[in-house]
């Protein structure tokens, strides 16, 4: 008999059973949602995680300046400027620190940025060129300032997009204006392309750039021995964990720390940060996997009873079947195929129902939900599995009866 | 010249040792084309096991069954159904008809396993219903039809592969006096059609439209007579 007529015949028999067939798919329903909702959390977190990676750039580490501890009382990393100008040259000498392939400076601060009809405060940093080059962050209109810029501690200022935009409107071409940072005028060397979010939310576009040495002299008045703000370091690729070595030897040594003290300082390292995030939707991953387990286990075991059931009412049919020409072969596809339709009728209402829970979690909870068109195959391919494997056992059931019993069952 | 149906010392025992119960014990028996034979005997005779014997749905313990030049004694059971599906057409005493399934599709049931294409399919079984005399009743459900006419279907189905012989399985059992010789009617007209019909009964007055008639008791074939058949009368359809 053709694929096409056993199909048919089967999907004929669960129509009869409407609602007995819908009920016998639910847990292959459940089953396949929570496959789907948990693969669009997985990947949705993943790439969350990657785009986050890729705004921050990659292989960056952030030396900040340590912590002071007097008299048991340890304040937070930064409470105190420990890290020096010679500091910074030391981590970028490439011959003390071979792992390192950039370093920049970033001093920071919360200053009002006017024009001659709108003001915005923002985060000011003064930092090199080579911030824009280690963050991955190019110019979107004009130009990135440049060492030139700040060997002649020139007023130029390069604004994040959200600066931009809320000082001049969308669609504005600010570059070559004038604006006012304190009391002195900047002129707008360029936009930075849009940037994004933080994985923690906080707007990257949101903040202005000035060369380190005019933010030194006109923001926190002088150049002084000490790096008031910290080092934005980019190691050599996938080189991050022995750059945060060296330099955390380069440091101690500069710095004389015996053994057992402190570091001074500390070395963050982004993409550890970035990586516990990616664990936490793991915990959620794995626990939706199990639902997806338990559900189409559950689910393939309803199909083998109902499928177990049907064959027992329909003994006399298969019996008549049989006496009509069915071989043992027709008996066993067309229960085979009754229990594949039912398993896959789930999958596709799981398909939905997975979709309609992706989208709720992302919409109620504001998590990442990225749903790939592979998970409708791996999706369909659970529920053929499900069907095919539960449905086995019945179907051989019934291609093994004989037919003058199963003519005389009453 | 060999026969349609060649039963050679045909033995049947189920179980084992002391419970062993011996339901044929040595049936030989030739059956030619066109012939209509009832075979008649009391319950427990042996007569359900040769007519599964016969059917192909059971093969015997000892001895050989040549159905159609082809010895079927030792064919498994795919190749049981095959040979039921293309030589073999049966019809039942409770008609054995799909429920819910349409008379149409109940008699293109067979042709499905046989592989025939769709359109030739339904063609066949419209051609089949037509002539049992149900051509007006093809989308009709079996539970929208006289036992007469159910019974009627299942002939048609039993034709519609067009089979070299036809058993009939107490086909009257379940039918009133007059629906029972119409069924007849059909029979005896196959037989003039050169399918051979096999009809088990326990009614003497049904075994009278048969032109044979084979007794069988304790297993073992008691008398084999030919006799001039009661000719049967098909009655207009309005009259059942």
């Amino acid at each position: 008999m053709s694929p096409f007529q056993t199909a048919r015949i089967a999907t004929r028999a669960l129509v009869r059973n409407k609602l007995r067939s819908f009920l016998t798919t639910l847990g292959v329903v459940i089953g396949v949602g929570a496959v789907i909702a948990m693969m669009a959390i997985g990947s949705g977190a993943k790439a969350q995680v990657e785009a986050a990676f890729a705004a921050m750039g990659t292989d960056l580490l952030i030396v900040l300046p340590g912590s002071t501890s007097s008299g048991g009382v340890h304040g937070g990393f930064g409470s105190m400027p420990t890290l020096t100008w010679d500091d910074l040259a030391a981590v970028q000498d490439h011959d003390q620190v071979s792992s390192v392939k950039l370093a920049a400076p970033a001093l920071r601060s919360n200053l009002p940025i006017v024009t001659e009809d709108q003001n915005w405060t923002t985060s000011v940093t003064g930092t090199t060129p080579d911030y824009f080059e280690l963050r991955n962050w190019p110019a979107a209109q004009g130009e990135l300032f440049t060492q030139q810029d700040v060997d002649s501690t020139g007023k130029v200022v390069v604004l994040g997009a959200t600066v931009a935009e809320k000082l001049y409107g969308a669609s504005a071409q600010p570059v070559g204006q004038t604006v006012r940072i304190g009391t002195n005028a900047y002129r707008i060397a360029g936009v930075l392309a849009k940037k994004g979010q933080s994985p923690s939310g906080q707007d990257y576009d949101d903040a202005a750039f000035i060369p380190v040495t005019t933010f030194g002299q006109k923001v926190s008045g002088g150049l002084k021995k000490y790096l008031a703000g910290t080092i934005y370091v980019q190691s050599m690729p996938g080189e991050t964990e022995r750059a945060q070595k060296e330099i955390t030897n380069l440091l101690r040594e500069r710095h004389h720390l015996q053994q057992g003290i402190d570091d001074d300082f500390s070395i963050r390292n982004l993409s550890e940060i970035a990586g516990a995030r990616e664990e936490g939707t793991k915990t959620m991953t794995t626990l939706l996997a199990s639902v997806a387990a338990v559900s189409l286990l559950v689910g393939g075991i309803g199909i083998m009873n109902i499928m177990l059931v049907s064959v027992t009412e329909r003994t006399r049919e298969i019996g008549v079947r049989m006496a009509l020409g069915a071989k043992p072969i027709d008996v066993l596809s067309q229960f085979l195929a009754e229990a594949l339709t039912l398993s896959m009728m789930g999958g596709l209402l799981g398909i939905a129902f997975g979709l309609g829970t992706s989208s709720y979690l992302a919409a109620r909870f504001k998590w990442p939900v990225l749903v790939q068109p592979d998970v409708i195959a791996v999706a369909v391919a659970f529920s053929a599995f499900v069907g095919i494997a539960f449905g086995m056992y019945p179907a051989w059931k019934a291609s093994k009866l004989d037919p003058i019993d199963a003519l005389r069952y009453e | 010249m060999s026969s349609l149906i060649f039963l050679d010392r045909i033995e049947k025992t189920y179980g084992a040792g002391d419970a062993a119960v011996h339901a044929l014990r040595g049936v030989s028996m030739r059956v030619e084309q066109g012939e209509f034979v009832a075979i008649m005997g009391a319950s427990g005779s042996g007569k359900s096991t040769l007519m599964n014997i016969l059917g192909c749905l059971d093969r015997p313990t000892n001895g050989t069954y040549t159905l159609d030049g082809r010895d079927v004694s030792t064919a498994s059971r795919a190749e049981l159904a095959v040979v039921r599906n293309r030589v073999l057409g049966f019809v039942f005493q409770s008609f054995n008809l799909l429920p819910r399934t349409s008379a149409q599709e109940n008699v293109e049931l067979p042709l499905l396993y046989a592989n025939v294409a769709a359109r030739d399919r339904k063609a066949r079984a419209r051609a089949s219903l037509e002539r049992v005399g149900l051509g007006d009743r093809l989308g009709h459900h079996p539970n929208q039809l006289s036992g007469g006419q159910q019974q009627r279907v299942a002939i048609a189905r039993a034709l519609v592969t067009e089979p070299k012989v036809i058993l009939a399985d107490e086909p009257t059992g379940n039918l009133d006096s007059r629906t029972s010789i119409e069924v007849m009617a059909i029979f005896q007209e196959l037989g003039k059609a050169g399918i051979t019909v096999v009809l088990v009964t326990h009614e003497p007055d049904i075994a009278e439209y048969a032109s044979r008639v084979v007794v069988v008791k304790d297993g073992l074939i008691q008398s084999d007579q030919r006799q001039g058949a009661k000719q049967a009368y098909r009655v207009q359809e309005a009259a059942l």
